[in-house]
């Protein structure tokens, strides 16, 4: 976090505080204390509405499922929270001080969201531990990674993350030897490196082994708490051993929310989704 | 595209001493073999010999430069013979001024080709160009300057893959266009020739050939050491990772812009230095170094030598540079068929080049983050 204020880009200086002022004119007290506020975010791509007024809310620690069936708008929020997509209408706020539509890739993942594809790509040319090595949090520029030498902190911190993620043998191996697992697992350490707040990650169980399932469940719920995250998936089994909060789209808006039991029970939900 | 190539890591601690004990071995024989062994010795190494490899070593910088962008951070560009060329009529024109009155028309400050337009004074762009430092800046800054600002405009707009290769080839085509008009005062078609000495040395001397060829060999060996620096730096992984996976670089916070700006900018200072080195041991400087079919040839240098490995990408335009030039004395009109045959051919069975050949040695590259 030490570095964001930098990272905006173009050099020129934005005005933190009054930003944060405004923020907190703008969010109503019963929202105060959020990682992340999504509000009326429209998004559309010729005429076809991904988003339609979406608003979405996730708590400091929180482990969030997102769910809802193809189309529903679920990887276009991530595109919008990280900078990939501008919405047309709608807000998206990073805690109360940082205002996400202002900011582009880059400084996003710098103030502290760091983002799992659906597709894991993770750098095939570098060793398991380059990988973890770019994905250090602190000086991004060229030139200070020119001169950058890895300190024994950093060091340390990669030997952790490699235990955390079960790669410590496969630490010289390049990334495009690994197993799809290990390149999920890779990724989500990759994701760890960075110390994020808030981690959003893609479909992270899909083409795994019931047992790879069993340990990113594992993972991701030791994670909860640290930090918050917001975890999309297809697989229902999967969403039920990890999430207590279960969000589920449907055509680019909340259709219902709460915990898993409430979410299944629920007639609007049964008919578009789990129903079929 | 189906899977990934997998790219050589760089160049092995033993690959670099290889290739720096070569060059140093350039460096020393050929100067005592063409200097001190008599002209009726076998080992004679004659002045054009000697000319035409410093010519190599300077092609070879060039495909050093286009390696640094297109094998490590995949930028693939078709325009690098405007920078060496940029960089080569930087040294033509101190070269020129160098002249004096001793040009055909004896004119004290004007080159010839500004007499016979009947200029009455030299252009404001060619002040200074009488001093040496004032060129040696200029051979980089020249460069630099155009590929900051291409860069700048190109990087910024997310411009990539096939659609950068074009512009950078309509960028050296422009370009040559350009100097081909009179008006633009660098000799229009005819370009710069007739040098008479550098820095007060004679330029037809073999002891001048000999001391070229030497800087060559050490402008090379700088060239690669501080690519392969750069290489080897966590920069270097960010470009690579930049070159694999460029939107995931992005989400982990590096501005993949300015990694490709700066990378682009060193790349055209190299080739630039390769281009003032080149001019003086040729001896001719003119638009046609900007021709499309120059930055092509390069980047076949570089497919040849092995794509993503410093040494492999010289020792390819050298090896290349060698072959054209017995074909095209022996058989002149079967070179550019050979030269096409020679791309495809690589590029089907030889992914990684020549250095694809070699055997990929465990730990290629020194790993700094393992390193106590």
């Amino acid at each position: 976090m030490n570095t964001w204020t930098n990272a905006t880009g173009n050099g020129k200086a934005t005005d933190w505080r009054a930003l944060r002022e405004a923020a907190s004119r703008r969010a109503p007290p019963e929202l105060a204390g959020k990682i992340l506020y999504v509000e009326g975010v429209t998004v559309s791509f010729d005429g076809f509405k991904a988003l339609d007024h979406l608003s979405l809310y996730v708590d400091p620690g929180e482990l969030r499922c997102i769910i809802g069936p193809n189309g529903a708008g679920k990887t276009t929020m991530m595109d919008v929270i990280t900078g990939k997509t501008r919405p047309d209408v709608g807000s998206v706020w990073f805690g109360r001080s940082v205002d996400l539509l202002l900011l582009d890739e880059p400084a996003i993942a710098q103030v502290g969201i760091g983002r799992k594809f659906q597709k894991p790509t993770v750098f095939e040319q570098l060793t398991v531990v380059e990988n973890l090595e770019l994905s250090l949090p602190g000086a991004k520029t060229f030139w200070r990674t020119l001169l950058a030498r890895p300190t024994a902190a950093e060091r340390a911190r990669i030997d952790e993350t490699l235990e955390i993620i079960g790669l410590t043998g496969q630490r010289g191996l390049t990334g495009s030897v690994l197993s799809h697992g290990q390149k999920q697992w890779l990724e989500i350490g990759m994701l760890l490196m960075q110390g994020p707040e808030l981690l959003l990650v893609d479909e992270p169980v899909a083409g795994m082994t019931p047992q790879e399932t069993e340990r990113t469940a594992e993972l991701l719920l030791s994670l909860a708490g640290k930090h918050s995250v917001v975890v999309v998936e297809h697989d229902m089994e999967f969403v039920r051993s990890i999430a207590s909060r279960v969000t589920v789209l449907h055509e680019g808006r909340v259709l219902a929310e709460g915990d898993m039991d409430q979410v299944q029970n629920d007639p609007k939900v049964i008919e578009v989704y789990l129903g079929a | 595209m189906g899977a990934p190539l997998r790219l050589l890591p760089g160049d092995s601690r033993g690959a670099a001493a290889s290739f720096l004990g070569l060059l140093a071995i350039i460096a020393i024989t050929i100067p005592i073999l063409n200097l001190a062994v008599p002209a009726s010795s076998p080992l004679h190494v004659s002045t054009y010999a000697t000319a035409l490899i410093g010519k190599y070593l300077c092609y070879a910088m060039l495909a050093l430069a286009v390696d640094l962008v297109w094998g490590f951070c995949g930028i693939l560009s078709l325009g690098h013979a405007a920078f060496f060329a940029l960089g080569g009529y930087a040294m033509g024109m101190y070269l020129m001024r160098q002249i004096g009155p001793r040009g055909v028309y004896g004119h004290a400050v004007l080159p010839d080709f500004m007499v016979f337009l009947n200029w009455q004074e030299l252009p404001w762009f060619w002040y200074g160009f009488n001093h040496f430092p004032v060129a040696v800046v200029m051979m980089a800054l020249v460069p630099a300057l155009l590929a900051l600002v291409f860069g700048w405009l190109a990087f910024r707009s997310r411009v990539t893959g096939v659609y950068l290769s074009i512009i950078t080839q309509a960028l050296s085509y422009a370009l040559m266009l350009a100097f081909f008009r009179n008006d633009m005062g660098f000799g229009g078609n005819n370009g710069f020739t007739d040098f008479k000495d550098l820095l007060g040395y004679d330029l037809q001397r073999d002891g001048t050939r000999v001391v070229l060829l030497v800087c060559s060999a050490v402008a090379l060996g700088i060239s690669y050491l501080a690519c392969r620096a750069i290489v080897a730096s966590r920069a270097g992984r960010v470009v690579r990772a930049i070159r694999d996976a460029e939107s995931r670089t992005r989400f982990l916070g590096y501005r993949v812009e300015s990694f490709k700006l700066w990378i682009f900018v060193f790349s055209a200072v190299i080739a630039g230095v390769a281009g003032a080195l080149y001019v003086p041991q040729v001896g001719i400087i003119n638009p046609s170094e900007f021709a499309p079919i120059n930055s092509i040839e390069v980047v076949i240098w570089v497919a040849v030598g092995g794509r993503g490995t410093l040494h492999g990408a010289a020792l390819g335009a050298v090896l290349v540079n060698f072959t054209k030039t017995y074909f095209t004395g022996a058989l002149p009109e079967v070179w550019l068929y050979a030269l096409g045959t020679l791309f495809v051919l690589v590029t089907l069975f030889l992914p990684r080049g020549l250095m694809g050949i070699v055997p990929l040695r465990a730990a290629a590259l020194p790993e700094p983050v393992e390193a106590k």
